[in-house]
């Protein structure tokens, strides 16, 4: 055993100096500048030190989904990419979709269809649904299903999920 | 999950890219889309001291069409080819193709270049680039080299480029005459890595004689696979139920697959490279005649 005396303060301990980036991002319209560490993801950079908690993990391993975000136009995964590569980049999370309070015609969908019951895996479907609208304003069922492959939801069985986003795309063509 | 830490580079110019390499060599990845290097990151597979980011140098992303060739800038992302017009009417495989790597967030994302260095032997567009002789070109401060595809996938995971050299483009001769592909591939959910998939691509002369036949195996072998004995087997024949049956016999004996308990056994996926050879084939023949 170690001779210890009681309350002996502890000691910081000398560590190798963090390399650090300085990235500017704007994300749902608003600037934001930090210094990162070049590992850090940039699922870890929107929740962590931006504090859009938004944007969930799932299975933080590219399968699942749920941290999809829009990245300069494109839908994307941001548990597999640096904060780093984000460095001068448009990013759209889920938080930047509903405008004076209003929610976004997709979301309204999600919600009036039962698109969801935990609700986790709803952010990251939705921001997929976002694109894929974008891409083909008048999807098939079939694209549908294909568009929303990369993500996984494990209660509503899609049914509901692609039946909301038939409804947002017939309400986004009116509009 | 969180990788080890690094040292990042964004250059901006390809030159500036393969100074870095020079520099670092193998101490040094290149990221491009990042779809399989950062999972492996993730998971401390692989931990690079350098990471190169060649995101920003545009001038490695285009799809090209010049004389009887095609050229692929090794950043272009798997989007591109999936909706790329120039493609749909030259080489409509790869259109295909595309469509099975991944999901639709990773094809925003990934590219080809990145997945031919990669060099997963599951990966889709290794048996793409077999099937039609494609070849390589890299690049390093001492200049270009072209490989030919079969030389560049040496293992799994390994390919022929240096430690201060990075995949430039791929240039595949375009098929002439009566010719179709196709890219078919079993899989246990969507996106997910392939069982067995074949990439089969034919040309036929007027009499219906086969005058190309290219066909590469994706998941059953330590690379992409090139059945070259099954394509020379069909050099010159007429297609037809029987030469189709056997060539597909022939690639089904070239496949070298193991056993896996989550994607099936050696058998099982060698039994599946023949019916899938036989898919490939028979559509590649249909688009070919244009029926």
């Amino acid at each position: 055993m170690f001779k210890m005396e009681k309350n002996t303060p502890i000691k910081p301990v000398e560590t190798q100096q963090k390399q650090l980036y300085h990235i500017k991002v704007n994300i749902n319209g608003v600037d934001y500048e930090h210094d990162v560490e070049a590992r850090l993801l940039l699922v870890h950079y929107i929740r962590d030190v931006v504090g859009l908690t938004g944007t969930h993990i799932g299975c933080d391993t590219s399968n699942c989904g749920a941290c999809t975000v829009i990245f300069n136009g494109k839908s994307v995964k941001s548990c597999t990419m640096f904060a780093v590569q984000a460095n001068g980049a448009k990013i759209l999370t889920i938080e930047g979709l509903s405008k004076n309070g209003e929610l976004h015609p997709i979301q309204r969908a999600f919600w009036e269809n039962h698109a969801l019951q935990c609700g986790y895996c709803t952010p990251g479907f939705i921001m997929q649904a976002y694109w894929l609208l974008k891409e083909n304003p008048n999807p098939k069922e079939e694209e549908i299903r294909k568009g929303i492959s990369g993500n996984l939801c494990r209660c509503t069985g899609y049914q509901n999920i692609v039946k909301a986003i038939m409804q947002a795309a017939k309400e986004l063509r009116s509009k | 999950m969180i990788p080890r830490n690094f040292i990042y580079f964004s250059p901006s110019s390809e030159k500036e890219a393969l100074e870095l390499l020079n520099e670092y060599k193998s101490d040094a990845r290149i990221l491009a889309g990042g779809m399989s290097l950062i999972p492996l990151m993730k998971m401390r597979l692989v931990s690079p001291s350098y990471l190169i980011d060649i995101n920003k140098v545009e001038s490695l992303s285009y799809i090209k069409e010049e004389k009887n060739r095609l050229r692929i800038g090794a950043l272009t992302r798997y989007y591109e080819i999936e909706k790329s017009s120039t493609l749909k009417k030259l080489l409509p495989i790869m259109n295909e193709a595309a469509t099975w790597v991944g999901d639709p967030q990773v094809r925003n994302m990934g590219t080809i270049g990145g997945s031919l260095s990669h060099a997963d032997p599951s990966g889709d567009f290794g048996s793409v680039i077999l099937a039609l002789n494609g070849q390589i070109i890299t690049s390093s401060l001492n200049g270009q080299r072209t490989i030919k595809a079969d030389d560049f996938f040496v293992d799994s995971f390994t390919t022929a480029l240096n430690a201060n050299e990075m995949l430039k483009e791929i240039v595949i001769d375009l098929p002439e005459g009566m010719n179709g592909g196709a890219y078919v591939k079993l899989e246990r959910k969507a996106g997910d890595f392939a069982i067995v998939a074949v990439a089969a691509q034919l040309s036929i002369d007027s009499k219906g004689n086969c005058n190309y036949a290219g066909i590469g195996l994706t998941s059953v072998g330590p690379t992409n696979l090139k059945a070259k004995k099954a394509e020379s087997f069909l050099l010159g024949k007429q297609l037809n139920e029987r030469t189709i049956d056997e060539t597909a016999e022939i690639a089904a004996s070239e496949a070298r697959p193991i056993d896996d308990p989550l994607r099936g056994s050696a058998e099982y996926k060698r039994a599946m490279v023949k019916v899938l050879t036989k898919r490939a084939l028979n559509l590649a023949l249909k688009r070919a005649r244009g029926v």
